[in-house]
């Protein structure tokens, strides 16, 4: 039985701001099928697949708003590449935004600004992410001495700089794994978080279980509908994420600590791997979606972003977001029906999720009279997350706002919650609600 | 709240050892403190002041010993779970164990300290060091007396696990972190007791390469000889205790462990009882006793500051300051002397970054709370201003006027003066009360001693607010009373007209320098007077010997003054008693110098030029002076003249101080050397009352 539908979130005088439809690439492990291509490719399958499946016209797009995170310096803003090697119309704008994990979330609520403050009526956001190869630059001393090399003027200069030429020159610079502000790899950070928090290694490992058996149970059952068929040139045609493998929790206890040796609780079988992925959603006004012949299926409602100490809270940011969003629209925990909150380690999301159970933090961390509650696990997460899906950076923020949107469809429900961290100790949650059917 | 080793503690921890060994059941222990950032801050140094002999203070020793043996010893592992600070007979219990796991927390701080006491680490450290570090490190810990971190301690083999600092959970993180600690030293203790870990760490390469050249006998006797070289030159012969603790490791280490440990217990009772120990530990509690605010809590926290003068003071304030998270102003007149200053900022914190005590990111950061300007803007907010411009009383009326037209009425204006009476300062200022003197020495972020100088105007709550000020950059603190050169500067100005003085009567720069260093200060009167400056040397002779007179004559001011004329400003222009150059590490003596010195030439009387007489006369005018100052209550008390002679001038640290040093010496002693003085020379040597009453009554002591 359904249970009644609750007051709708729509503010007076703002525009109803609806997700028409997103897609995604399946997700691959970095390095399996993807690996020879670049990231605007992706992308552009992503883009393409969003065109192909709701069949609008190229030239009612009115904007394009993509993210990601480590940057291909030949398509710096990958956008404006990628929308045009995917058809989209030479006359439709496009920039690249980057915020960590949450840079297709920023895109998404972008497009959400622009939607309803009435300066566009249809924007596709994004975002993409391909580890498969990433930007290995030369020492920044060789750098320097290309680049004076080029304004050498005669042969002796050059010859005289080519001289000063020496192994260590050699060395690349890889780029940064670890934090820039603290110098801390991310699941260094988790790990220790988890243990401020005291998660075990058993109570990860069960969570990490669980995501990829439900994630598996959802692939079964033909739920991860908003993924698009990609063709690999001179290869197969993927039509299926590759990183689902539900482990059992004997195999998983004898993998080692993988950041902090030999004490720590994260390992690679509890922790969300590199993964070549893209994502794209069309955002649209409600009324010119309707008036289009579309059929939205969600609407996107209050959002906030919200920032901690990178250190000590990396990896905090729902947290600090939900009570926020909840605020701002006035409904509580108990109003949500469905969750979906990233995923980045197994002790990350059942940290965040101690936290909001938690007085002392409440009060100590956020200044609140007391504890907002942690969303129920019947509730969460029910089609698997970045831990089993997988975890393209930039992609991940889409396929979440999608999926909460394919949930409340699905079992009937009305809002739904969406929450996620990012490097650099950012956070952002929204609310998603279902438009009536 | 600290756990410092007591014989109570012994008994107690003996009872519950008993207790374990006693358990079958118990396959292995964990040793852990529940307070807060403090494993074992070292033995209770109260139990050995109270010792009268050498054989109580060696029977304190052996008791420590054996404990730690019996640990050593023990059927089942111990391993110790090092949280906060880990010092001393702390640190000699923690290696007694056969693991340690520690935390990498910012309090987490290893060390045995005891050679700054004058002490030597006695409880088996000058025995277990050298088998756990090798030789050459054991020796650089003990005789430094370093502070060493978890991370380092892990890289040198002093501890085999550490564990990162955690952030806030679901309670305090402290106690999280020490919860943390237990479930992973408990762990690791489990695996000893199951021998799934073992206690042998793997050694590297060099490590193997170091063990197999000390094992050679020739090759360790080497490196003691070339050890106690090292020491005698730095410490001139004036510290036992180094010596001692060499003697003591190379027992143990030739001569087996029984020979090894009785040696540790006789020379640490020998040690407890030489004046240089007790100096040493006087100046430790005195330097303690300055890092507190006597004067309450200030009305309102200091939480923008404002500082004038973008020079090396100013720029050395200002570096201390931001360093603590307070904003800071610094103003200048020029975009030259800003730049200088910013720039002087920058390389002290890049500095730090670059021997990674800070990140590149903390850097940054700090160097946010700096804002240069040549403007007044924004003086409307600061809670303080100090200014650090030119040592001239109208540049600094100008500046007291500006400055007090633009800041709010709460405002403390704080002048950095060495030598300029903060009365005739604050008398063009409307509102004196908020008046005061922070003296600070260069290099600012380097050198430990502040000297607030209050007038008898200055409110209580302002000298509140610069000892706050103070503290929370780090310095140690004296409080004195207004006059001409205050405390410290008055104490130099005699000594370095002194310096002159013998400088004019043909010893030369060199010889001054090693007689005084020879003494135990750590820096030569010549080479003093080029790094304080030749013209700012000249500066303060004459003005304290306008407002002193004769007692502060001697020496030929000229001298001084024609050094100038000629350019020789010391080390800032390259040339001053010595000759400066980028390349040459040893400095020549500079022939224009020698040559003005000859114009100047003097007499020597020889009945008091002997080398030691030379080293008296210095060292009588700079205590004579420092009674005088206790005479006349611009100190409050002999521990902060002690402190702030040592801190600051560097009186030699063994003697302790001004006041210990006649403690130790007699006061009878120096008044009867003075005499001699005073009559070839004149009354610049004579002794003032107090000196005089405590030569009188040799059981009156400086220090209970």
């Amino acid at each position: 039985a359904l249970k009644p539908l609750g007051k709708t979130l729509s503010k007076p005088g703002v525009r109803n701001v609806v997700l028409v439809e997103g897609v995604r690439t399946p997700f691959l492990q970095a390095g399996t099928t993807y690996a020879d291509l670049m990231a605007h490719d992706l992308a552009r399958g992503a883009l393409q697949g969003l065109l192909n499946r709701t069949a609008f016209p190229k030239e009612a797009v009115d904007y394009i708003v993509y993210g990601t995170v480590i940057q291909e310096v030949k398509t710096s803003n990958v956008a404006r590449e990628a929308a045009l090697g995917a058809g989209f119309s030479d006359k439709t704008p496009a920039h690249t935004v980057t915020m960590a994990c949450i840079s297709s979330n920023q895109a998404m609520t972008t497009a959400v600004g622009l939607v309803a403050s009435g300066q566009c009526d249809a924007v596709v956001a994004g975002g993409v992410e391909f580890m498969s190869d990433v930007p290995i630059r030369h020492s920044r001393k060789m750098r320097k001495m290309m680049l004076s090399l080029n304004r050498a003027r005669t042969l002796g200069a050059r010859l005289s700089l080519l001289g000063s030429l020496r192994l260590s020159h050699l060395v690349p610079e890889l780029p940064a794994v670890s934090e820039f502000s603290t110098a801390e790899m991310m699941g260094h950070s988790a790990d220790r978080l988890a243990a401020a928090f005291g998660i075990s290694r058993l109570d990860q490992d069960e969570f990490a279980l669980r995501s990829h058996v439900l994630a598996k149970k959802a692939q079964d059952e033909g739920l991860l509908t908003d993924i698009v068929d990609f063709k690999v040139p001179g290869k197969d045609i993927v039509s299926k994420d590759n990183g689902i493998r539900p482990s059992t929790m004997e195999q998983m206890s004898k993998l080692k600590p993988a950041f902090i040796k030999p004490h720590g609780t994260v390992t690679a079988a509890n922790s969300s791997y590199l993964t070549d992925g893209a994502s794209a959603v069309l955002i649209m006004s409600e009324e010119k979606a309707l008036a289009m012949g579309y059929k939205p299926k969600a609407y996107l409602r209050d959002f906030v972003y919200v920032s901690q100490d990178p250190k000590d809270q990396l990896l905090l940011g729902p947290t600090y977001a939900i009570p926020k969003v909840l605020e701002r629209s006035g409904l509580t925990l108990a109003d949500i029906d469905a969750f979906e909150f990233h995923e980045a380690f197994a002790g990350q999301v059942l940290a965040n999720l101690t936290a909001m159970e938690s007085d002392w933090f409440a009060q100590n961390c956020m200044g609140r009279k007391a504890k907002v509650g942690a969303p129920p696990m019947e509730k969460f997460n029910l089609w698997g997350g970045s831990l089993s899906l997988g975890h393209p950076f930039a992609a991940t923020g889409c396929r979440l706002v999608t999926m909460v949107a394919h949930r409340l469809k699905k079992e009937g429900g009305q809002y739904g919650l969406v929450a996620a961290c990012a490097a650099g100790g950012q956070g952002h949650a929204m609310l998603v609600e279902a438009c009536p059917q | 709240h600290v756990n410092t080793l007591t014989r109570q503690l012994q008994d107690d921890m003996m009872e519950v050892l008993n207790e374990v060994w006693g358990n079958s059941a118990v396959k292995s222990a964990v040793i852990i403190s529940t307070k807060p950032g403090c494993f074992i801050a070292g033995a209770n140094i109260d139990m050995i002041k109270v010792c009268k002999s050498a054989e109580e203070v060696s029977k304190l020793s052996k008791e420590g010993q054996m404990m730690f043996e019996k640990i050593e010893k023990s059927p089942i592992p111990f391993v110790a779970a090092v949280n906060g600070t880990c010092m001393g007979g702390g640190l000699e219990f923690a290696i007694a164990c056969h693991y340690r796991v520690a935390t990498k927390s910012k309090k987490t701080v290893m060390a045995l300290p005891e050679v700054m006491l004058g002490l030597l680490p006695g409880a088996g450290g000058t025995q277990r060091m050298p088998k756990m570090l090798g030789l050459p490190t054991a020796f650089d810990v003990m005789l430094t007396g370093r502070s060493i971190r978890a991370d380092k301690a892990k890289k040198m083999g002093l501890v085999h696990h550490v564990i990162d600092p955690l952030g806030p959970g679901v309670k305090d993180p402290e106690e999280r972190l020490i919860e943390y600690l237990e479930e992973v030293a408990v762990g690791v203790a489990k695996g000893l007791a199951k021998k799934t870990v073992t206690v042998e760490k793997k050694k590297g390469l060099m490590q193997k390469v170091q063990d197999a050249v000390l094992g050679i006998p020739l090759v360790r006797n080497q490196v003691y000889k070339t050890v106690t070289q090292k020491v005698m030159k730095q410490t001139k012969g004036l510290y036992p205790a180094p010596l001692s603790i060499i003697e003591a490791v190379q027992a143990g280490v030739e001569k087996g462990p029984a020979e090894g440990y009785h040696v540790e217990a006789v020379n640490f009772g020998k040690l407890a009882m030489t004046p240089e120990s007790r100096a040493l530990i006087g100046l430790y509690q005195g330097q303690v006793a300055c890092k507190k605010n006597n004067f309450g809590k200030p009305e309102r926290e200091v939480k923008s500051l404002a500082v004038l003068g973008a020079g090396l003071m100013g720029a050395g304030i200002a570096q201390v300051t931001v360093d603590k998270g307070v904003a800071t102003i610094l103003k200048d007149t020029t975009t030259e002397g800003l730049a200088r200053g910013h720039d002087q900022v920058y390389k002290g914190l890049n500095d730090k970054a670059k021997k990674k005590s800070i990140t590149t990111f903390e850097r940054d950061m700090t160097l946010s709370f700096l804002k240069g300007q040549l403007d007044y803007s924004g003086f409307e907010k600061v809670d303080m201003v100090i200014e650090a411009v030119f040592e001239d009383l109208s540049i600094k009326h100008k500046v007291l006027k500006e400055v007090e037209a633009v800041i709010p009425p709460h405002c403390i204006f704080a002048s950095n003066t060495s030598a300029l009476p903060i009365r005739e300062i604050a008398a063009a200022s409307k509102r004196p009360e908020k008046v005061i003197g922070m003296h600070y020495f260069s290099p600012v972020d380097k050198m430990q001693l502040l000297e607030i100088i209050t007038t008898d105007k200055t409110s209580k709550d302002t000298t509140a607010s610069a000892v706050a000020v103070g503290l929370k950059q780090g310095k140690v603190i004296i409080v004195v009373g207004d006059g001409p050169g205050f405390y410290t500067t008055r104490c130099l100005a005699p000594t370095l007209v002194e310096g002159i003085r013998i400088l004019q009567e043909g010893v030369g720069p060199k010889k001054l320098d090693s007689l005084t260093t020879g003494f135990g200060f750590p820096v030569g009167v010549s080479t003093l007077i080029d790094e304080v400056g030749v013209d700012v040397a000249a500066h303060v002779a004459e003005d304290l010997g306008k407002a002193f007179g004769s007692r502060f004559g001697g020496g030929n001011v000229d001298v001084l003054k024609t050094m100038i004329q000629k350019g020789f400003k010391g080390r800032k222009s390259g040339k001053g008693c010595y000759v400066y150059s980028a390349k040459k590490k040893d400095k020549q003596v500079n022939s224009g110098t020698e040559e003005i010195l000859k114009a100047f030439k003097l007499t020597a009387p020889p009945a008091v030029s002997g080398d030691e007489d030379v080293q008296y006369r210095l060292v009588s005018r700079f205590v004579n002076e420092a009674a005088l100052c206790l005479q006349e209550g611009i100190l409050a008390d002999p521990v902060q003249g002690d402190i702030g002679a040592v801190f600051g001038l560097g009186f030699p640290p063994c003697l302790g101080g001004p006041f210990r040093f006649l403690d130790s010496f007699g006061a009878d002693k120096l008044v009867q050397k003075m005499k001699r003085y005073e009559d070839a020379y004149g009354n610049q040597f004579t002794p003032c009352q107090l000196l005089l009453d405590y030569a009188k009554d040799p059981s009156k002591k400086f220090h209970k």
